[in-house]
């Protein structure tokens, strides 16, 4: 019953710290450097967003499993085995929710002033202090929904998960799959429990979230 | 010695084609909204990149078309008070201050932390800023944040100093006191100061030299 439980917490975590620094990254260097190809670049991080769960399960199936280019690298050079792993739940939840984390970051850093950052670089700031010192930090709320929203959505992830990593006992199941696999089965109880979980869990979140950014808008500035 | 500048930059409804140069002294831009002074002023700061011309500051050239030239905003140790001043709202009045000093490489490599904290300090008092040096940026009047930002543009010793309708935010009030006091601190300025307005009697009580702008030329 915790098992489950557990591991979703761990791969939403490790996979909500990884979308976070992609996602922060992509967006700073498709929103405020200029990129080639841009619009491919932002399309293909949006992807996983639109896409079919499973189609995206497919795709990474196609490149972690033992004859995809990565997987193959893996196996070959260090004799790991990715494919139905809980790294590969952590890898389906950070694809997953990565276009959360992008587009809240994206969205944050085109919010900010640009009269700030024109000033910090008229004040002998590089692009990139400029980002440190004043775009980041003005972006504070929007990059701490953007945290919230790809941890919940990490924690939620089925379908890609299903894909890369099956469903495991003990090894790679996570609270969806395990309410599927219950369901299945006609563990009805413990369906019902691990939903109930789920529910309040998901609820606090973004209750919280809402009320602490309402708290930081009545108060105005980050 | 001094700025010269020379620019030419296609607009959206007319050419911006000007060219002046000046020395220690104060020069007044003034001209109606969309006549291409804060432009100008962009050009100069390396914010907008102008088609044509040449900019130097002291011999040294910043800009120049025809030499493939264009050293970047943050490399041209310019000072540039905005219109909004942008105070940085995540930070405090000192932080403010000391953000383009923390920058400065002759600083940097020189000046410890004490002494940069000491320098700012001194700016502060001089702008009798020194009461809300840990206030936040946003928790301030309109007209100490004019002179908080002011002390940021200035702080880090410019060779150009540029204004952009540093009056215009504040309400009437407040404008005749802070006219009063810039006047005072204008004397002690001794660098190539360039201030934009739409208001003639800034005109009046700062100039050392003017010039109108319309649509893009000098008058």
């Amino acid at each position: 019953m915790f098992e489950p439980i557990i591991l979703s917490v761990k791969v939403a975590l490790i996979a909500t710290v990884i979308a976070f620094f992609l996602g922060v990254f992509f967006a700073y260097l498709l929103t405020k450097r200029k990129v080639p190809g841009k619009n491919i670049w932002e399309t293909i991080l949006i992807l996983p967003m639109i896409l079919p769960p499973s189609i995206v399960g497919y795709l990474l199936l196609k490149v972690f499993g033992k004859r995809g280019p990565i997987g193959a690298f893996l196996l070959d050079t260090f004799g790991v085995q990715v494919v139905f792993t809980w790294v590969a739940c952590v890898i389906a939840a950070s694809v997953v929710a990565l276009p959360l984390m992008y587009q809240n970051a994206k969205g944050a850093f085109q919010s900010v002033d640009h009269s700030y950052e024109l000033a910090a670089k008229t004040l002998g700031s590089s692009p990139f202090k400029v980002f440190r010192t004043v775009t980041f930090p003005l972006s504070g709320p929007g990059i701490v929904s953007g945290i919230v929203l790809t941890f919940a959505r990490a924690l939620g992830e089925f379908g890609a998960t299903l894909m890369l990593a099956g469903n495991i006992p003990g090894k790679t199941q996570t609270i969806p799959t395990a309410i599927y696999y219950a369901v299945v089965v006609g563990k009805d109880e413990k369906a019902s429990a691990l939903v109930a979980i789920m529910v309040v869990f998901s609820f606090a979140l973004v209750f919280g979230l809402n009320m602490w950014l309402k708290k930081k808008n009545h108060k105005g500035g980050w | 010695m001094g700025v010269s500048f020379k620019l030419f930059k296609k607009l959206n409804y007319f050419d911006l084609d000007v060219e002046f140069s000046i020395e220690n002294e104060l020069l007044v831009i003034e001209g109606s909204s969309g006549a291409g002074k804060t432009t100008i002023l962009n050009c100069l700061a390396g914010i907008v990149t102008a088609d044509e011309g040449k900019i130097t500051i002291d011999e040294k050239v910043l800009f120049s078309h025809t030499d493939k030239v264009n050293i970047p905003a943050e490399k041209r140790n310019i000072g540039y008070l905005f219109q909004n001043y942008a105070l940085f709202p995540n930070m405090t009045v000192k932080q403010n201050i000391l953000y383009g000093l923390k920058n400065k490489r002759e600083y940097k490599k020189k000046a410890t932390r004490k002494e940069l904290l000491e320098y700012a300090g001194y700016m502060m008092e001089t702008l009798g800023l020194s009461h809300l040096a840990d206030k936040n940026s946003n928790a301030i009047s309109g007209g100490e944040k004019q002179r908080v930002a002011l002390a940021r543009a200035m702080v880090t010793r410019p060779s150009l100093l540029l204004l952009d309708e540093p009056f215009s935010a504040l309400d009437e009030n407040t404008k005749s006191k802070i006219y009063d006091e810039f006047r005072d601190f204008k004397e002690s300025l001794n660098i190539p100061t360039i201030l934009i307005t739409h208001n003639h009697r800034e005109t009046q009580l700062f100039a050392d030299k003017n010039i109108t702008l319309k649509e893009g030329r000098i008058l």
